[in-house]
């Protein structure tokens, strides 16, 4: 049975609203998207929905107690609650420097968790 | 009971502070006691600032006695105690026959109560001093002893020089009986233990029907908590040509919405007059906020909106006492007595508006009322009357600001980047005679925070300093006391957590 | 330590950097950024969520990668810097006055001055909430420092009134750290912030959003025990038996930014009381000659990225301000709001200006069209000088416009330019 949802592209500021008829998680039309990322944002949003997910980590003897962090690509939306559990677990000696891994393939996806900038030592 | 005092004040609002201020001169051990975490978050906390010149009270009323009283004695007070005080004269502006009727009456009343060099100007004239004024201004009284002052800076600086010159200060301390041998009181309780002592001064502001009910005192007197809302106006929008205090013409609702000068730099509008159910109820209603609005639009009409920086209100202690003179037809007068019924009690009620300006007058008539009750009262020698106030930095010259800094490099740091209050400033409250320990005790004291991102700047930085200084864990850091606390955990430390997948399918 | 300057760069967000950049890049010899903070960066340090650097760049960043980008190079060009130290006056002869811990008070000159104060978060004072006032009302940024750089939760049950981005994107930032969000109002019938962030930060997280609705009263005297929430008409009047009370212990205020110009005043700078900034050329030079101002201080803008190219563009104008040996002001032209335009920045261009570069255009409509527009500018006789065509204008998103180059003999005639936004 065909049926149609309603998602908003937010592959770019515009955010077109996107009705998509679709079967299960077979997407058969798309209409309302301003432009071509919009079919392929909701094939992605009914097949495997990602978002960055940008958060902090604890860090030992930084100018800061956290360190910013987020996800080096898209990360599946449903594993979000327990990436943020399991970010509170995390905590990195200072220095931190940008990029560095924080926790590397998070929840077994595979994607890496980095730092988003340094984080200098402080005695 | 381990303490013995001659007298215990019941309440440090600006009252019982300049009560204990003004008996630290004799030889007396005094001790203040305060229900909240700091001194004047009472009635004290919210008023105009005004030092009222005194021609509203009722001719031969202890307000109007103690109001001129004090007017007389806060040039030389505002000296020794180092608060902010400009006698910049006030006025009342009459629009109409009938209100021009009004302020001839007022001069009579103030020349009755002894009120100097009160006159009634042209319309004219009072455009020509505050040409702000709404247009269809046909006169004003002009009283030139009216000024304006620093309420919260007054009421410390009172407190301070009590504690500098031997009062002891109790703060969280709430009174709840007296202790009495037959008609004499020889103690009180509080939530802190008994404390015994030979005199009690009610001060208790809005509170003070409550203290002295429990003696037997007044049974009929009513203490109704009125509250005033206001709004406070951007410095850097909004100024009055000249600090003065505007009046409108005085109604049957009260003085009415005043336009003013503060000494901090911001234009002030308000106060209504509502009574309202608690005494602890300072809320900011939608109406409120426009009919003061309105007040103050119809009287300087290039106020605007967008220049509202802050919104706060305040409870009055209005009561209902008669004046001591019987052929007085005046039911809301000041309680200045020691009453008959009980030994040992110095009893104050009603203290409302112009309670702040006759505070120190009140504490004239207290000693007055003592000595009259037989109380051998002794100078100490080694009075200090002087108190003097703490640098504020925006207020010194580039070259006084370099000298500090070099001195205290703390001064060098800018914790409240729109009143430029510096760290130096803040460290200086907290290890003060009577520390400053919560976000509001260092507001009331620097005015941080008090600008137009009211807070949003300094607060996580007070919080950290606060923390730091008395080695608090931040979130044991509060606004106004328990229960009031600013933050809640640390990010990290999560112990419930509402984030289910549900929530993002 | 040097008291001379010729650029001197006031706040190290992304405005400032870039100009501080820009200036150096464009022949400034001495530069310096004074910054109130310990570090540069800015509020970029305290957003660190993603969504920066997609104009730029083509690449997603978190705030504090995409101020880091330009950190190191600021650093890389020699740039001075003055951390944790204030402004606390300006004059209209560009001479600086600071103090900090370490040097004290300081006296500096500069040849020209790049104002990047950015800007600062509307209050509860400001949008006259009435109710009492206790410990627990919050404006969105502030609670962002907290949470993301003190490590410190202001709450844990909240209502946050304003649609406004980072009303949004703290939602979604409180609810990854534990706390529950239970309410977004928003007083204007529509979004305020971004639409992307309506649906990453709150439909994501089954946030609910109610729009048209607002705070009629805050409770609770120590602490916030809970609001009463009103919907109200559009002036903003409450709609009877629409009152409800929510629990909450937490109210964050997204309910808009004003430029931070108490400095721009000291110098005399004329602010537009319509964006809250100064009035600017293309070069973002403000009516006192050599003081420029650059980013958010101007005037609120949606992307950091543009905030950046704003930087470039007063950055590179400080510069050539500060070399030349004489300014000769060439004949200027001002650019008006027509239709349905709310303001416009710049104020006014220099005409000359378009033989070199092309000048972008950054304005606000006044009300939502939700179709198809043209974004024009003409001349005194309508003639269209420069469009752009786009799928909707939102008063919430900003509309920008470039006069290219080719436009600069239509200019040349030109007495008077004006905006409009209307339906295609």
């Amino acid at each position: 049975m065909a049926e149609t949802s309603e998602i908003i592209c937010v592959a770019c500021p515009k955010g077109c609203a996107l009705q998509v008829k679709h079967e299960g998680k077979d997407v058969i039309e798309v209409i309302g998207a301003g432009c071509r990322r919009g079919k392929e944002y909701a094939i992605c949003e009914l097949q495997d929905p990602r978002r960055m997910v940008a958060s902090t980590v604890k860090v030992k003897g930084g100018l800061h107690p956290l360190v910013p962090v987020y996800t080096r690509e898209g990360f599946p939306k449903p594993l979000i609650p327990q990436l943020a559990q399991k970010l509170r677990e995390v905590e990195v000696p200072a220095p931190v420097k940008i990029n560095q891994v924080v926790l590397q393939n998070a929840l077994g996806t595979g994607i890496d968790v980095i730092a988003s900038r340094d984080m200098p030592k402080v005695d | 009971m381990a303490e013995k005092y001659d007298v215990i004040v019941i309440g440090a609002g600006i009252v019982g502070s300049m009560v204990a201020r003004f008996l630290s001169k004799y030889e007396l051990d005094i001790l203040m006691i305060e229900k909240e975490v700091d001194i004047g978050m009472g009635t004290s906390s919210a008023n105009s600032a005004a030092v009222h010149a005194g021609y509203d009270a009722v001719p031969g009323s202890n307000k109007a006695i103690t109001n001129v009283m004090a007017v007389e004695m806060w040039p030389q007070l505002s000296e020794e105690l180092g608060i902010a005080y400009e006698r910049c004269g006030d006025y009342v502006v009459a629009v109409s026959d009938a209100d021009m009727q009004v302020l001839e009456e007022l001069l009579d009343r103030g020349r009755q109560n002894g009120v100097p060099g009160m006159e009634i100007i042209s319309g004219e004239e009072m455009r020509r001093r505050e040409p702000l004024i709404r247009p269809d201004t046909i006169g004003a009284l002009w009283a030139p002893t009216g000024g304006i002052s620093d309420p919260f800076a007054a009421n410390i600086a009172a407190a301070e020089n009590a504690v500098m010159n031997g009062v002891e200060i109790k703060l969280c301390t709430a009174f709840e009986d007296f202790i009495m041998e037959g008609d004499q009181i020889t103690g009180i309780r509080t939530n802190q233990g008994d404390f015994a002592c030979r005199w009690v001064v009610n001060a208790a502001g809005l509170y003070a029907d409550e203290v002295m009910h429990k003696a037997g005192v007044r049974p009929d007197f009513k203490i109704r908590p009125r509250r005033g809302e206001y709004l406070i106006l951007d410095k850097a929008d909004f100024q009055l040509t000249q600090n003065t205090i505007l009046f409108p013409t005085p109604s049957d609702k009260g003085k009415g919405i005043l336009v003013a000068s503060t000494l901090h730099g911001n234009v002030i509008v308000g106060p209504n007059a509502n009574f309202v159910d608690s005494k602890e109820n300072k809320e900011m209603t939608k109406e409120g906020i426009e009919e003061i609005w309105s007040g103050g639009k119809t009287l300087v009409p290039s106020v605007n909106r967008r220049h509202i920086i802050a919104e706060f209100a305040g409870l009055r202690a209005t009561g209902n006492a008669p004046t001591p003179n019987p052929d007085i037809d005046y039911n809301q007068d000041f309680i200045i007595e020691i009453p008959d019924k009980v030994k040992g009690l110095v009893n104050l009620g009603g203290i409302e508006s112009p309670g702040f300006t006759s505070a120190p007058a009140i504490a004239v008539k207290v000693i007055d009322q003592l000595k009259g009750a037989g109380e051998n009262l002794v100078e100490k020698s080694n009075w200090n009357p002087i108190r003097k106030a703490r640098p504020v930095f925006r207020h010194l010259t580039r070259e006084e600001q370099a000298a500090l800094i070099a001195e205290k490099p703390a001064y060098g740091r800018i914790v409240c980047r729109c009143e430029n209050v510096a760290e130096g400033e803040i460290l200086a409250e907290i290890h003060a005679p009577i520390p400053a320990d919560t976000y509001d005790a260092i507001k009331r004291r620097t005015w941080l925070g008090t600008g137009r991102c009211q807070g949003g700047f300094d607060m996580p930085r007070v919080v950290s300093i606060l923390s730091e200084e008395l080695g608090l864990s931040p979130e044991e850091v509060t606004k106004k006391g328990k229960g009031s606390e600013l933050l809640f955990r640390q990010t990290k430390d999560v112990t419930q957590d509402h984030l289910t997948v549900e929530d993002l399918i | 330590m040097k008291h001379n300057y010729d650029v001197i760069v006031i706040g190290s967000g992304p405005g400032g950097l870039a100009a501080a950049i820009a200036a150096k890049e464009n022949g400034a010899q001495d530069v310096l950024i004074i910054e109130r903070d310990l570090e540069l960066g800015g509020i970029l340090l305290q957003c660190i969520h993603n969504g920066f650097g997609l104009e730029l760049f083509d690449q997603d960043m978190p705030g504090p990668a995409y101020a880091q980008h330009f950190i190191e190079k600021v650093k890389g060009l020699g740039i001075h810097t003055l951390m944790d130290t204030m402004v606390l006056d300006i004059t209209p002869e560009r001479k600086v006055y600071a103090i900090n811990k370490d040097q004290g008070y300081i006296d500096l000159s500069a040849r020209a001055i790049v104002l990047a104060m950015g800007c600062r978060e509307r209050t509860r004072a400001q949008i006259l909430l009435p109710g009492a006032r206790p410990a627990g009302v919050y404006t969105a940024g502030t609670a962002q420092r907290f949470v993301n750089v003190e490590g410190q939760m202001p709450g844990e049950k909240f209502v946050i009134l304003g649609s406004g981005d980072i009303g949004m994107i703290m939602a979604r930032r409180l609810t990854i750290e534990g706390a529950k969000v239970e309410r977004v109002l928003e007083i204007m019938p529509y979004l305020t912030g971004l639409t992307r962030n309506y649906v990453q930060c709150l439909l994501d997280y089954g946030i609910t959003l109610q729009k048209q609705r607002t705070v009629n009263r805050i409770i609770g005297n120590d602490r916030v025990e809970a609001i009463e929430a009103v919907s109200v008409d559009e002036h903003w009047i409450p709609i009877p038996n629409s009152k409800e009370i929510i629990p909450c212990d937490t109210l964050l205020l997204s309910v808009g930014l004003i430029p931070e110009n108490e400095l721009s005043k000291k110098a005399g700078v004329l602010l537009d009381p319509v964006t809250n900034g100064p009035f600017v050329d293309d070069r973002f030079m403000t009516n006192v000659p050599g003081i420029f101002a650059a980013g958010n201080v101007v005037h609120v803008y949606d992307l950091v990225d543009w905030v950046t190219e704003a930087g470039y563009v007063a950055g590179k104008g400080a510069a050539q301000f500060a070399q030349a040996e004489k300014i000769k002001a060439g004949e200027q032209i001002q650019l008006k709001t027509g239709e349905n335009i709310r303001y416009v920045v710049p104020h006014k261009l220099e005409k000359a200006h378009l033989a070199e570069d092309e000048v972008r255009l950054q304005m606000r409509a006044i009300t939502p069209i939700e179709e198809r527009v043209l974004v024009t500018v003409e001349d005194q006789n309508g003639e269209v000088i420069a469009k752009k065509a786009e799928a909707y204008a939102r008063p919430g998103e900003i509309l920008s416009l470039s006069i290219k180059p080719q436009a600069y003999d239509a200019v040349q005639q030109a007495t008077g330019l004006m905006v409009n936004v209307r339906k295609r």
